[in-house]
């Protein structure tokens, strides 16, 4: 028992050290060879930091692509999702909220039209994409507001969605912050 | 083919693939026969010398054990007082408070065995020298626990008569240097050029485009995600886990977590098969364990991309499937595997909310974890399908009318007593637990010391009672994933999970490798023409059969009190 105890203390101060001391600063010191050196990539617009190219930020205004409902609000302090269980009677009202603003804000759109993303809230509450659906929904409401053809629009959203990984696996998405930094620089 | 379940097939063939030549690689280091890696060696001869160890010391099962346990308990007080004490201690840029003792009681075990069930949001409850010293330091241990026990296992089947089960100390430093490490400094490199961070900066204040002012939480958090998969750990560095968008950046980083995270579970049944040279054996196994995933996988699938009844009476036609809680660059069908293969091999980590699935999905979640042997956790999910093979033994031998044998050795009273009293305990443990802290929601809601600082349930009703078997069926099998709408941060789920988390790690290991050792003691019999052949697909289905059996006698009642009565009721849904 007391020659396990030693052993056991020795190993684990030196385990420490291989293991949660020089590995990390192995991968800290490599990752500065990474895209944005391992703090986290950013999009520049005009030499100023307008976010982290993987966190979601919240669009409400009827001029901007909207993305998903955030259980955190997009402030990527925290992260979370809803967690509210598919049959709870009081999440199912705020879904009915959501769909009726929606209707309000895109008037010619139908329910059947609307895509679920658009009123569901997201895993981590920062998801920065939205279905390709989600954005053409949007482009009617966006060109009456900012006087812009929908064709334009539409080839920019076509221009903004990404395929599958490799071409084969996974779903199709679209960057919303990206989307809206080329859309503000549409002329 | 629809490019969603194209992901899926490719992310399964992608696994198995690598898994066979690392189940090789394995089998051969525990063999100590030449490998890639014996550059490692002097590392690990200084570590021997410098810690007292002699490598070659033969050690029965008592004294493997002996040397298991004292070990867990070093860690164990190591992980508690620098948990308690993180805010006084540097590393901490974003100034995070200390942990209560409840919380660091549940922190500790939590990540000592394996599981990572987190009572906290890793954002705000752990400072980066905590998530490095204590989180990542326990992500390896644990998982090279787990893995040199089973080694022990290897060890009784492979010889005729034995009482030596190898050394602790060597093949758990082996497990580190040889397996876990190589394969998650690849990984987290990989993580690292993909976006997530891996800088010891702090939160960054932005403003969006929209001119709103918000935080961003980064760290050098590459590494601690790449043992998490690796180690079938599960806990996140962010409170959002694998569906954080810097700890699960793409679709491609999604492919990559879930093979670390299913590929040593996969590479341990092949170990097995080469290390005792009956690789039929292992593909028997194989085959059980596949069979059992799909069984679970394939309703889930179906029920995330049929979307939920209630939201498609509302008009909404869901042609994405279920999106509450799900991210949209994974999608409903990649996050359904994920739901599955991270309960059934008992990583607990997580690219979308449990909570939010629909109903039967969250059964299918309970019982890959009630089974919690089908591929299993980083060792102890063969350790788990063992005792069922014990039972299926036993079971078969009653119906020929012989004394069972598994093995060449005889499988006696003792053996059949520990491995039922080993299953049984668990299920009564879940049960248990739950059906106390449902007595309390009932009768005692306001308790202070119980219910502070938040209220208990998310969702009321049937999805109520699940998010509570939800808990202590994941922290049972060491699991870590949860309905995460529990408040869980409260004196009583703190310390009767951190009471379950340790009894679900330590008698499912002990009882197995006690078993093992027992019978490696007995005298060999050579195969005779009435042998039961254990390695063969007759025996696989009635060790399937076993499993079926003891999982539904065992946990009807309580699936059918939330997962099932909330189905229903979802069916007949009016708003």
């Amino acid at each position: 028992m007391k020659k396990n105890l030693k052993i056991s203390i020795k190993l684990t101060l030196v385990l420490v050290l291989i293991l949660a001391v020089l590995y990390p600063l192995l991968i800290s010191i490599v990752s500065k060879a990474a895209p944005g050196g391992g703090k986290g990539e950013t999009i520049i617009v005009n030499g100023k930091v307008v976010g982290y190219e993987r966190i979601g930020q919240k669009f409400t205004e009827d001029k901007y692509f909207w993305g998903r409902p955030s259980a955190v609000d997009y402030n990527a302090a925290g992260s979370a999702g809803s967690n509210k269980g598919p049959s709870n009677a009081e999440y199912l009202a705020t879904v009915q909220a959501r769909i009726e603003t929606f209707l309000v804000h895109n008037p010619g759109v139908t329910k059947a039209q609307i895509p679920a993303d658009l009123v569901t809230a997201s895993g981590s509450g920062l998801d920065p994409h939205i279905s390709p659906e989600a954005a053409k929904i949007q482009i009617a409401r966006i060109a009456r507001v900012r006087n812009i053809s929908a064709d334009k629009l539409q080839a920019l959203v076509d221009e903004h969605t990404e395929g599958p990984y490799l071409g084969l696996f996974g779903p199709s998405t679209v960057h919303v912050l990206k989307l809206n930094v080329a859309l503000d620089e549409l002329k | 083919m629809n490019t969603e379940i194209l992901g899926i097939i490719f992310m399964f063939l992608l696994t198995v693939l690598l898994a066979y030549p690392l189940g090789k690689y394995i089998s051969k280091v525990f063999l100590g026969e030449k490998t890639l890696t014996d550059f490692m060696a002097p590392v690990e001869r200084s570590i021997y010398r410098l810690c007292g160890i002699d490598p070659n010391e033969a050690m029965d099962w008592k004294q493997f054990l002996k040397a298991m346990l004292t070990i867990n308990l070093v860690w164990l007080v190591y992980a508690f007082f620098l948990l308690l004490y993180q805010d006084k201690l540097p590393l901490n840029p974003d100034s995070n408070p200390g942990q209560t003792p409840d919380l660091a009681f549940n922190t500790a075990i939590s990540f000592l065995v394996n599981c990572d069930l987190q009572h906290y949001s890793g954002e705000s409850g752990v400072t980066y020298l905590t998530q490095l010293l204590v989180v990542t330091f326990l992500q390896f241990v644990s998982a090279a626990t787990g893995i040199a026990c089973l080694v022990a296992l290897f060890n009784g089947l492979k010889e005729k008569t034995t009482r030596n089960l190898g050394n602790f100390w060597s093949i758990f430093v082996k497990t580190n240097t040889r397996i876990l490490l190589p394969i998650c400094i690849a990984g987290a490199i990989l993580l690292a050029f993909n976006g997530t961070p891996a800088s010891f900066e702090g939160k960054d204040s932005i403003i969006t485009l929209q001119g709103d002012t918000v935080l961003v939480s980064r760290g050098p958090a590459a590494g601690m995600i790449a043992i998490k998969h690796v180690g079938t750990n599960g806990g996140g560095w962010f409170g959002a886990n694998s569906a954080h968008p810097l700890e699960n950046p793409n679709y491609f980083t999604n492919i990559l977590e879930m093979v670390m995270q299913m590929v040593i579970p996969v590479a341990m049944i092949f170990a097995l098969g080469f290390y005792i040279r009956n690789k039929k054996f292992a593909y028997v196994i194989f085959t059980v364990m596949t069979v059992g995933m799909l069984w679970l996988l394939i309703p889930t699938i179906v029920s995330e991309l049929n979307g939920n009844p209630a939201i498609e009476k509302m008009g909404i036609a869901q042609a994405t499937g279920a999106m509450e809680g799900k991210e949209v660059r994974f999608g409903p069908a990649a996050s359904a595997y994920w739901s599955i293969i991270t309960t059934i091999i008992s990583t607990g980590s997580v690219n979308s909310m449990h909570d939010s699935t629909m109903p039967l999905s969250g059964m299918m979640q309970l019982l890959g974890m009630m089974v919690n042997g089908f591929y299993g956790g980083c060792g102890v999910g063969i350790l788990n399908y063992y005792l069922n093979i014990i039972i299926a033994v036993f079971i078969s031998g009653l119906m020929v009318g012989r004394t069972p044998e598994f093995m060449g050795h005889k499988v006696e009273a003792r053996e059949v007593k520990i491995a039922m009293i080993v299953t049984l305990f668990t299920a009564l443990l879940t049960k248990g637990f739950t059906a106390l802290a449902a007595y309390m929601v009932a009768h005692h809601p306001d308790i202070a010391w119980a219910v502070k600082p938040s209220g208990w349930l998310n969702n009321p009703g049937f999805h109520g009672f699940s998010e509570m078997l939800y808990e202590y069926t994941s922290a049972n099998a060491n699991n870590g994933s949860g309905f995460e709408g529990l408040g869980d941060n409260n004196v009583f789920w703190n310390v009767t999970s951190g009471f379950v988390l340790i009894l679900g790690r330590f008698i499912p290991i002990i009882g197995p490798v006690a078993i093992a050792g027992m019978l490696a003691n007995k005298k060999y019999i050579p195969e005779a023409g009435g042998t039961l052949r254990t390695d063969s697909f007759t025996f696989g289905m009635m060790t399937f059969a076993v499993i079926i059996i003891v999982t539904a006698l065992s946990y009807f009642p309580p699936l059918a009190l939330g997962p099932l009565a909330e189905y229903f009721t979802l069916k007949t849904f009016e708003l």
